[in-house]
């Protein structure tokens, strides 16, 4: 960026004695300044506010939560989706680390792989997912069609069994979202001073030690952040389950979120999928709160 | 063995594991890309086959995209349409607002601006789903249902904190003594705005101008909820629809998407430098 802007100071000299007074707004700056914020602040209580708590009014009524106990889907929905949390979300962002690593290698080759490898974030996600879904089809989808042309033998039923259809929700995820953080991570990396690992490596460090006492101290708090805002996301996200497995089979891999959203719109009862999604809450409160005190020590910024 | 000679074996060695790692990323990477590319040139009878490799290619699957000439795709370019006009719209609201915002609260300094900034610090951090079933009747309520506008609100709503966010950061690095000058000579607030501030804050512009318009091109479930006329539909919402059909014409569908995701790829891999750096400057964000 060229900003190519000098400013004479002994120009502004004469008018500097009936200067403006500073700090504080008045008159008419007060005006503009309304004016300006209004429609941040109209499309929050209108947007964020408003449905905030019509949707806390709409899943205040404990008759659903004792519909959504009876129910059987709903159990195994809250195990999915903490497995769903747990191994996607920990496996991805330690993936995402150590290939961060790898592209902090020199050279036109890590460049094409980084171009490669940043495709599935690039790519629009439904059609990616639609795309898992069918490769996965154990009949005629890619994968076992390419494990019957390698081995000679038929694939596992990938999305027809609820384990390995959950186990396929999180590849999907993993696979969308693991250039992301790498990225993240990368640049987390770049930020480290090369001379503290110069310096380590005078003293005998083995790439593993440089690792454990260089890298990861430094990134120790952009990994937690990671960690926070990923889990958070992951809570609310309804795409990849819905296009890969569907819920399915026989809705064993629903996940909170899809359920919520199944519950309102396909079983038509709004208040019982508030109280799915709303469940979700004693998790995604203290995870809010964790992610606003490591916010505020400032060591990482949004 | 000599030192020279172990720290060439271990150079080798160094080697070979990257190679190694980085052929099995780019089969990771390319597997359901290539699967997508597979399907969409083979017909229709082909899908169903054995084979990994296409065993007769054809290009019939993009025709069809592109004539519409089939009844799911009877108004795929209406679609592409409506989400090129749900994307600019909500790239250009929220780089409105939240320069608006992010200017008043950092360069005009209002008292309790930090309300501002935890409010959209607040929105970041709701998973955009959960609101989805109290959007539904709100947007009746409104008197938006079926209407793009709708879907346009819920994406700038959920955009704007994060482009805050990055314009406050960014905004930092531009002298406050800018504005000062500007005020001595009698500019007014709207002056600096548009003369001093947003053409400074151009890179950042770029940055979330690109976030916002990948972040609505790419979005399902809102589109698919609060949108339902065969006119007002985008494409993802348009592609969903072909799950649903008892056909499995999965090659038009792969097709479609195909055409659906070229767009998002060529303005990623063109603005990738500025929304890595627009991302990174700002840390964090999907």
């Amino acid at each position: 960026m060229a900003v190519s802007l000098t400013i004479d100071n002994s120009a502004l000299a004469p008018i500097a004695g009936r200067l403006v007074k500073r700090g504080g707004l008045a008159g008419a700056d007060r005006v503009w300044a309304l004016a300006f914020v209004t429609p941040y602040v109209g499309i929050f209580f209108a947007f964020v506010l408003y449905p905030v708590c019509y949707g806390l009014w709409l899943g205040s009524d404990p008759a659903s939560y004792r519909q959504l106990l009876a129910d059987p889907v709903y159990p195994s929905a809250i195990v999915n989706t903490l497995l769903y949390l747990l191994i996607a979300v920990n496996l991805k962002l330690f993936l995402a680390l150590l290939l961060s690593g790898l592209f902090m290698r020199k050279g036109w080759r890590m460049k094409t792989l980084l171009l490669i490898f940043i495709l599935p974030w690039a790519v629009p996600g439904i059609p990616t997912f639609i795309s898992i879904h069918w490769m996965l089809n154990s009949q005629w989808g890619l994968i076992n069609n390419a494990i019957w042309e390698l081995f000679q033998t038929d694939g596992p039923p990938w999305l027809d069994n609820s384990t390995l259809a959950l186990s396929s929700v999180i590849y999907a995820h993993i696979w969308k979202w693991l250039p992301f953080w790498t990225i993240i991570f990368l640049a987390g990396r770049m930020a480290i001073p090369r001379e503290l690992y110069e310096a380590a490596e005078m003293d005998g460090a083995s790439s593993f030690g440089r690792f454990i006492h260089i890298t990861f101290p430094l990134l120790a708090s952009l990994y937690l952040v990671c960690t926070l805002l990923s889990t958070i996301w992951a809570l609310g996200d309804f795409n990849s389950v819905r296009f890969v497995s569907g819920g399915g089979p026989a809705l064993s891999t629903h996940v909170l979120a899809t359920l919520g959203i199944r519950n309102a719109f396909e079983l038509g009862n709004p208040a019982l999928g508030m109280a799915t999604v709303l469940s979700a809450l004693p998790l995604l409160i203290p995870l809010v709160m964790l992610l606003m005190r490591q916010l505020k020590k400032g060591e990482v910024q949004l | 063995m000599s030192v020279a000679s172990r720290a060439r074996l271990d150079r080798r060695l160094v080697d070979a594991s990257v190679a190694m790692v980085s052929v099995v990323l780019i089969i990771w990477t390319i597997v359901p890309l290539y699967n997508m590319v597979r399907v969409a040139l083979q017909e229709k009878e082909d899908v169903f086959s054995n084979s990994v490799f296409p065993t007769t290619v054809t290009w019939h699957s993009f025709e069809t995209a592109f004539r519409e000439s089939y009844w799911l795709l009877a108004n795929f370019w209406g679609q592409m349409g409506t989400s090129f006009y749900i994307g600019v719209s909500v790239a250009f609201l929220t780089l409105a607002i939240g320069t608006l915002t992010s200017f008043t609260i950092s360069r005009m300094k209002i008292r309790r601006g930090w309300m501002l900034t935890n409010a959209a610090l607040l929105t970041y951090m709701i998973p955009m789903s959960f609101l989805a079933i109290p959007f539904y009747s709100i947007m009746g309520k409104y008197g938006l249902t079926d209407n793009p506008l709708s879907v346009i609100a819920v994406e700038v709503t959920f955009a704007t904190p994060y482009a805050i966010f990055i314009f406050k950061q960014y905004g930092a690095s531009i002298p406050q003594e800018l504005d000062e000058a500007a005020r001595i000579d009698g500019a007014s607030p709207p002056q600096i705005f548009f003369r001093i501030y947003l053409p400074l804050m151009a890179p950042a512009l770029v940055a979330i101008g690109t976030y916002a318009l990948l972040l609505s091109w790419n979005e399902y479930l809102y589109a698919f909820l609060l949108l339902s006329s065969d006119g007002n539909i985008t494409v993802p919402v348009g592609l969903g629809k072909f799950l649903n059909s008892d056909e499995a014409p999965w090659n038009y569908l792969m097709a479609a998407a195909i055409i659906y995701a070229l767009p998002p790829m060529a303005i990623y891999y063109a603005f990738r430098r500025k929304m890595n750096s627009g991302l990174t400057m700002g840390g964090v964000k999907g």
